[in-house]
């Protein structure tokens, strides 16, 4: 057991997949020869040459479809999107094709494309590098996603991912890849479906995915120290929603808080409410409540950038609103 | 080539443009439903640039007017029928329609209904063969409009810096939907389009089949020589609208009539008459068998299809026996 970077997790998941399988390939921009925007690719340029890890031009839609395609024939193609942001340009090819060409063409063709790519606001970075758009992507049927909060998930659902049959987009964060976590080295799959408790706790449920989910975990440690035991849970997959494991831990709190560092409208929060609304209304105490990001474009000041994303004192907040001690 | 593989071909093109107006008739019926784009006056270019490809072994791909790209790659053309039909026993098991055709069993890789997404699509398959280094490659069927989107632009780029092994066949029918060329594209033939991305192309006139032939053997044998991509045009010209809500009003009656004095079966037919491979009383023969194969196989098996299940309506949409390692759920025991 190693302690190891967010990065490092990917890139040694890349590089037992490459090793296993002489068809799975990785594409993107500057992934080869410059090691990739966040290192998770570095290396691998020199260890498995350029025929299968691939610098592509900046034509997202179609390097996108490209790995798509050679999906359809046997390949199974890693493809980083630099910033999700970007991802908006692949959104024919992800969503018009990867998404349906297995129903449409009634379960014959399959494109097992993974689709890695950061979302999330980092420091600074402005409006058109901020974005996060999980929501998209968890309103199409026929794409699987998800959304490791550490390294054990990062390495263990992309080993999944590459082996899956259906179109996998996982999203990481900007914030995140320098993030270390211990990851056994022993070789093992993460399961690409399942929230999970990363904090048991009985007053208080508070549900986050991705970079959320460390918002959530510093704010139960907050309510800890205040006498309130809050349960925690990483969504881990947008699509399909682990309906179960919300239902359970609200049957025992009674109480949700939701974070997410997107825009509310149409978005995490607003499915999980309705998740909770179908299955277990009545064990609800109080209203639930969404933490969210402002409905603006990221800007790029300081002050407001930080006034626009949610942080762990606005879970805490939200947390004492639910439990009427705001 | 040899007088049966002249009066097969006549016979395919006869059956394309049967199967194609039938499948019209079904449409006003109500049988067929959503879109139909039909392939009439364009028989030779698919034919022919298919007859020089090992079909079953190339990938082939195109855009939504497909019917007759499927058949002839090697799909039944009962199934294309039950497809439009919306049958289970349909190409696409009913769930495709139209404009989704899909054979892998042949390597037909479908018919897209958004306009030049066939086109890396195409240089993905066309990387696959790459990869596995086998000697097929794909053949990307689209047509002229599908030239303005920037998937052409992009991925002729990345095909021939790559050097994959993918042949763009541009179906020039003068037309994107029902926008005349001159009117949208700044540059009216095509093939020279290619250069920009310093690729091998050329321009054919695609109404003649032994022309497109021609053409194509040459084209094919460049790609598959591991010469890199090459984009081959074809000028010619679909009889009907583009699809069954069109007027047609935005070309001439003269402009319809030139074109139809160049019908590709037409041509063809004369040709093989004037070379005296065939009589008028060999080709009424061969147009009547394809009446009764369209009647009596094509049509009969996708009336007498059953329809999809209901219960089957999510089937199809992710991977139906996924490998519970990969998927899940996460149990209490696994993390990691």
């Amino acid at each position: 057991m190693a302690e190891i970077a967010y990065w490092e997790a990917i890139r040694r998941a890349h590089d037992e997949e490459l090793a296993n399988d002489p068809l799975v390939i990785a594409m993107g921009e500057d992934i080869g020869v410059a090691g990739g925007t966040y290192k998770a690719t570095s290396g691998l340029y020199q260890k498995y040459g350029p025929e299968r890890i691939i610098d592509t031009p900046i034509s997202e839609n179609s390097y996108t479809g490209i790995g798509i395609g050679a999906s359809m024939a046997g390949v199974r193609p890693i493809i980083e999107i630099m910033s999700i942001n970007f991802a908006l340009l692949a959104l024919d090819t992800l969503i018009n094709a990867a998404a349906k060409i297995r129903y449409m063409s009634g379960g014959r063709v399959s494109c097992p494309i993974v689709m890695r790519t950061p979302g999330g606001t980092a420091h600074q970075l402005a409006a058109q590098h901020s974005a996060r758009l999980a929501r998209m992507f968890m309103s199409t049927a026929g794409l699987r996603v998800v959304t490791p909060r550490g390294p054990l998930d990062a390495y263990g659902m992309l080993k999944s991912a590459v082996r899956c049959n259906d179109p996998v987009i996982i999203i990481e964060h900007e914030s995140m890849y320098n993030m270390r976590g211990e990851v056994p080295d022993q070789e093992f799959f993460r399961p690409l479906e399942g929230a999970e408790v990363v904090r048991a706790g009985s007053d208080i449920t508070l549900i986050g995915y991705n970079y959320s989910v460390h918002l959530c975990l510093a704010a139960a440690a907050k309510l800890a120290s205040m006498g309130v035991s809050a349960e925690v849970i990483d969504l881990r997959a947008l699509k399909p929603i682990d309906r179960d494991t919300i239902r359970r831990s609200v049957e025992k709190t009674h109480k949700v808080v939701i974070a997410e560092e997107d825009e509310a409208a149409v978005g995490v929060g607003a499915e999980i409410i309705s998740v909770i609304t179908e299955e277990c209304f009545f064990a609800l105490d109080a209203q639930p409540v969404r933490v969210h990001a402002a409905d603006v474009p990221v800007p790029y000041n300081r002050q407001l950038e930080k006034a626009a994303i949610p942080n762990a004192d606005d879970v805490l907040a939200a947390a004492l609103k639910v439990l009427g001690r705001a | 080539m040899k007088a049966s593989d002249q009066t097969r071909l006549l016979r395919e093109m006869i059956f394309f443009r049967r199967f194609e107006e039938r499948s019209f008739e079904a449409y006003m019926e109500r049988k067929i439903g959503g879109f139909l784009h039909l392939y009439s006056g364009q028989e030779a270019v698919a034919t022919g640039v298919l007859e020089m490809a090992r079909c079953g072994h190339d990938y082939v791909i195109t855009g939504y007017r497909d019917h007759v790209h499927a058949i002839k790659a090697g799909a039944p053309a009962r199934e294309v029928m039950a497809e439009l039909y919306g049958k289970e026993t349909g190409s696409s098991r009913g769930r495709g329609g139209s404009m989704h055709i899909f054979d892998p069993t042949v390597n037909f890789m479908g018919g897209y209904a958004l306009v030049g997404q066939p086109f890396p699509l195409a240089a993905g398959l066309a990387m696959a063969c790459k990869l596995k280094k086998t000697d097929q490659i794909a053949i990307c069927f689209l047509g002229d409009g599908a030239n303005n989107q920037g998937t052409f632009h992009e991925t002729l780029n990345m095909a021939s810096v790559w050097k994959l092994p993918v042949l763009f066949v541009c179906e020039n029918n003068l037309y994107a939907i029902g926008t005349r060329i001159d009117r949208s594209t700044a540059v009216r033939d095509q093939y020279k389009r290619a250069a920009a991305y310093n690729m091998e192309s050329s321009q054919h006139d695609g109404q003649d089949i032994d022309t497109v032939m021609k053409a194509a053997r040459s084209a094919i044998h460049h790609v598959r020589g591991g010469n890199g991509p090459y984009f081959i045009e074809f000028l010619t010209y679909r009889q009907r609208g583009h699809s069954m809500s069109d007027s047609n009003a935005y070309r001439s009656k003269e402009e319809e009539r030139e074109w139809a004095e160049r019908d590709p079966i037409k041509l063809y037919g004369e040709r093989l008459k004037a070379a005296g491979r065939l009589t008028d009383a060999d080709i009424a023969q061969i147009e009547k068998s394809v009446q009764d194969e369209i009647e009596n196989d094509v049509i009969r098996f996708a009336e007498e299809s059953p329809e999809p299940r209901v219960e089957d309506l999510t089937k199809y949409c992710l991977d139906d026996n996924p490998n519970p390692q990969w998927i899940g759920p996460l149990r209490g025991d696994q993390h990691g």
